[in-house]
């Protein structure tokens, strides 16, 4: 067989459409040495775009710490593994649909949820919990109301049909998101350590099969359109999005895991961005094999379909695998029970070539290691941040009482309870939800226990505009403290990182700072990086996001004993504090609630600091002396302990701000390393002595009881009805629209 | 006591309700696949667990309500044997007729997945034993289309034989009929068949049954089950 002609001739305006630029073109075709085919022009452009190749990024990628005596897998392949001891591993890892989601909230969300929780069964695990990390825009943005309805409704929509809980998430506004909002999800899952599932395929002239939901036209490019900015005519790129079916996917599950038990498999991919091309391209290269497809035997969903839609679309819920000699009568016994399509599409080579035939022609015979080796890579220039300059208290000026202040703060779009989104999220199916959203973490138990995972996604995309490197590492800093407050040994993590246009030398500095903080922090707290995604060009008419590096942590219970939680457990309990507080303003959630001023350089992470204080908090956990834990973030000390007290209806009397500190720089200062501990009334001394002798900062600044919050020389603030205002502004903001 | 728990694409709480029968119940508990047509020998519970079989891309519960098994279903129904439904084991024997009334979706228009109280109506039912008459408990509910609904003569008959096994309540155990979690007819979370062997209920006692995880008023379901089926 000849390679058919190239019909249509391959433009540059062609090129330009399949968001190749002219020299990634022009070394793809020495590459071959000819002129590419339509459909090989379009292999190598899902294979080259940024969302697949991670040419921007990988070089800095590559700096981050990635292993770690429980990791048995790091980044590269479709999850992480963990290794999680009794023969069991955690699989995770999170990943953005942020441009789908901005055009088509429902399904681009749901599709978001689809391809990370398939992404972990691939590797043999199921999975157990669901979480993500979502940013909107302004909240009087006219689209925001309908975009967070969606996404919402998108992400429930799937995970619940799917029969995973979603136990744990954050939701953020700003109006940097107005025209390009953020969808992270991530998925973690649970395998056997020795019943992993790779994509690399092994051995020649083993048949490649097709299993799942059938092939239609949806989703042509949405890699592509994935790696550039959006302008004005971001919505006519709704046919890109694809349409999620659930259903399929937890058939498609089953169905896998069945057919791994039986043990058909000898390496799957599953189809996400780029479909066809990019599963298949990946286990025969990371295999050292070539791979032959005949799309003649391609399951359609339409009549009619050309190589080239069949290598490009993204259609859900299909996977490709390699199945073991022998095996594929019982692999299709088992699929055809479930009620899915099984085809023989291709078969392993020798050749290292990727050949694909379609009505006996040969549509694309390419290079299959260079397809993915050789790749552009770019060490893009940037421009390194510009500090900006600390905040002192005395500059900050507000007519606001503390009191006010707390009561705008945990009313605020940011701080507000999101009771209102977790409820659409089914977030006790499988009967292993330990705490539930709304704490610090989300504890989900291993099978029937005793064991436990804490999870938890966390950024603060002020602090990383405003300081990229301390911003990186304080996402680090806050899942591992998020951990570590609910009793847990932080274990690894997994990133998302969303910045705006790479070609741009600010926006490249945002994220090569950024990724140094993550770096640093996940080195300092035995913290490593199993697995990721990058999400680049976040624009829309040239505005950038926030830079929005999202950490997904996750951490390890020995014993459900040994767990904890924020809300106060009774009267008359001791508060301490743990940490050093300076009272940082800068970049805080008071400064741009209260103050709205969106200024000053974000507080310090002070590594080690981070991890003496956590260590110690952790220990307090284990030892049965803390009765309460919460970690103090977004909003500063008060805002944690109202969010104790909201969580338990049990109100605290405050001592004194420290002689010296101005109040607003106490209650509301955002330094990092900090948690608020309770323990049983008349335990606070020996604690006080304990933690004085490990050289953790602490001190008492009240006590439990009543059912006010009771801060000195200003009005107390009745609990229930603080807790009322914190649980109606998201109801209240979204009824208005139903 | 031989349960078997009925396994349909699209099932997902089928491993919570063959855990809490094991726990609670000492059970070992059979999972049948939707395409069989017998019930394994000396079935003397059904369970319909939650999920979205068929996708709910239908009527919920409207394709499984015709799969081969549900014949087996209703004949051990029909022989008086126990049949539970929960969620979308409720939608699905609405849809095979073996309950009256229909779930449609909830008044807000969203899923919704939380707490609610329940109060028990009756406790004299294989299912409510050991619970007392008018006792509230908190058990959870998730679910997009719990709303039940019937027309007034079917209403009027199931109030009238008291067929009601459990309402959405306020905590002074009144019905919460305006802010109950899907906005059902009287209240309605659970009703019973005729002769009192078939429960459908929307709220999921399964997830509400290990101390270490949470509440645990979900227990006297299965223990009510377990002490009727081993006097049996």
């Amino acid at each position: 067989m000849n390679l058919i002609p190239n019909t249509p001739r391959i433009t540059p305006e062609l090129v330009a459409e399949h968001g190749l630029k002219p020299e990634e073109y022009d070394h793809f075709v020495k590459l071959i040495g000819r002129e590419p085919t339509i459909t090989e022009l379009g292999i190598v452009s899902a294979m080259w775009n940024e969302h697949c190749s991670y040419k921007s990024s990988k070089v800095w990628l590559r700096t981050l710490p990635t292993t770690g005596k429980r990791v048995i897998q790091g980044p590269g392949e479709n999850a992480g593994v963990v290794d999680i001891g009794d023969g069991l591993a955690v699989v995770f890892k999170m990943e953005s649909h942020n441009h789908p989601s901005f055009i088509e909230p429902y399904q681009g969300a749901g599709t978001g949820v689809g391809g990370i929780l398939r992404d972990v069964f691939t590797m043999g695990a199921r999975p157990i919990a669901a979480l993500n990390a979502l940013r909107f825009g302004d909240c009087h943005n006219l689209k925001t109301r309908r975009l967070l309805a969606g996404v919402v409704a998108g992400i429930g929509g799937y995970g619940n049909s799917f029969g995973v809980p979603t136990v744990g998430g954050s939701v953020g506004f700003h109006k940097r998101y107005n025209g390009n909002i953020l969808v992270n999800a991530m998925a973690v899952g649970l395998a056997k350590t020795d019943e992993i599932f790779y994509a690399a395929a092994t051995g020649v002239g083993r048949a490649i099969v097709y299993l799942g939901s059938k092939t239609g036209r949806d989703g042509i490019h949405g890699a592509t359109m994935a790696s550039a900015e959006f302008g004005a005519d971001a919505e006519e790129k709704r046919p890109t999005v694809q349409v999620g079916d659930p259903f399929a996917e937890k058939l498609l599950l089953e169905a896998c895991l069945e057919i791994m038990q039986a043990g058909c498999v000898v390496a799957i991919q599953d189809m996400g961005a780029a479909g066809l091309t990019c599963s298949a391209v990946e286990m025969g290269a990371k295999g050292d094999l070539g791979v032959e497809l005949n799309l003649d035997a391609v399951p359609c969903r339409e009549t009619g379909m050309t190589a080239y839609e069949m290598m490009l679309s993204e259609s859900q819920e299909r996977m490709l695998m390699v199945i073991a000699d022998g095996k594929e009568d019982e692999a299709e016994a088992i699929f055809r029970k479930w009620g899915l399509d099984f085809a023989i599409v291709g078969h392993t080579t020798d050749t290292l070539r990727f050949v694909v035939k379609h009505k006996g022609l040969v549509e694309a015979d390419l290079p299959i290691k260079e397809l993915g080796d050789e790749a552009p890579e770019y060490r893009r220039p940037y421009e390194e941040p510009a500090p900006r300059p600390e905040i002192l208290p005395s500059d900050v000026r507000t007519t606001a009482s503390v009191a006010d202040a707390l009561e705008r703060l945990i009313a605020s779009p940011d701080l507000c309870s999101k009771r209102w989104v977790w409820e659409q999220y089914d977030h006790l199916i499988l009967g292993n939800t330990v705490q539930r959203p709304g704490g610090d973490a989300a504890v989900v138990r291993v099978n029937d226990g005793p064991k436990a995972l804490a999870m938890t996604t966390d950024v603060t995309p002020r602090y990383c505009e405003a300081g990229p490197f301390e911003g990186g590492k304080q996402a680090v800093a806050e899942a591992w403290r998020n951990l570590t407050a609910v009793g847990a040994t932080p274990i690894a993590v997994t990133d998302n990182l969303n910045f705006g246009n790479p070609e741009k030398p600010e926006i490249m500095g945002q994220f090569v700072a950024c990724v140094k903080g993550i770096g640093a922090a996940c080195e300092a707290l035995d913290f490593p990086v199993v697995s990721g995604n990058v999400s680049l060009y976040n624009e829309t008419n040239g505005k950038a996001i926030l830079p929005t590096p999202t950490i997904g942590g996750v951490g390890l219970i020995e014993d459900l004993d040994q767990t904890m939680t924020l809300d106060f457990k009774a009267a008359g309990e001791p508060v301490l504090l743990i940490g050093k507080t300076k009272g940082w303003l800068g970049a805080s959630a008071f400064l741009a609630t209260v103050c709205e001023r969106e200024e000053g350089a974000p507080p310090p992470v002070d590594l080690i600091a981070e991890k003496r204080n956590g260590d110690f908090v952790r220990n307090l956990i284990r030892d049965g002396v803390a009765t309460a834990v919460h970690d103090v973030s977004d909003g500063g000390l008060l805002v944690a302990l109202a969010e104790m007290a909201m969580a338990s209806g049990i109100g605290v009397s405050l001592e004194d701000a420290p002689d010296g500190m101005d109040p607003y720089a106490w209650w509301f200062g955002e330094d990092q390393a900090r948690y608020v501990v309770t323990v049983a009334s008349g335990q606070g001394a020996e604690v006080i002595h304990k933690a004085e002798m490990a050289g953790v900062p602490v001190m008492k600044i009240g006590k439990t009881g009543g059912d006010r919050l009771i801060v000195p020389d200003d009005r107390s603030i009745v609990v229930e009805s603080l807790k009322d205002r914190h649980e109606t502004w998201l109801p209240i903001y979204m009824g208005a629209s139903s | 006591m031989k349960p078997a728990v009925i396994l349909f694409p699209g099932s997902n709480r089928e491993q919570d309700a063959v855990r809490a029968l094991r726990l609670v119940a000492g059970a070992k508990p059979q999972v049948v696949w939707h395409a069989e047509h017998e019930l394994p020998k000396g079935t003397d519970l059904v369970v319909l667990p939650g999920g979205f079989s068929y996708g709910d891309y239908l009527r919920c519960g409207a394709i499984a309500a015709r799969a081969n098994i549900m014949d087996a279903v209703r004949a051990h129904a029909a022989r008086g044997g126990l049949v539970l439904g929960i969620c979308n084991g409720f939608q699905i024997l609405c849809e095979a007729g073996l309950l009256p009334g229909v779930l449609v979706r909830n008044a807000r228009l969203r899923f919704v997945c939380r707490e609610v109280l329940l109060r028990v109506e009756r406790a004299d039912t294989p299912f409510t034993k050991a619970y007392r008459k008018g006792e509230l408990i908190r058990i959870p509910v998730a679910h997009g289309e719990g709303n039940f609904t019937a027309s007034e003569a079917n209403l009027a008959r199931i109030e009238g034989d008291g067929r009601v096994a459990f309402r959405y309540a306020r905590r002074d155990g009144q019905i919460d009929e305006t802010d109950g979690p899907n906005g059902a007819i009287n209240g309605i979370a659970g009703i019973y068949s005729e002769k009192f062997n078939v429960l459908g209920m929307m709220p999921h006692p399964e997830n509400y049954i290990e101390p270490e995880i949470g509440p645990t008023d979900g227990r006297g379901l299965f223990e009510s089950l377990a002490g009727a089926l081993k006097a049996a």
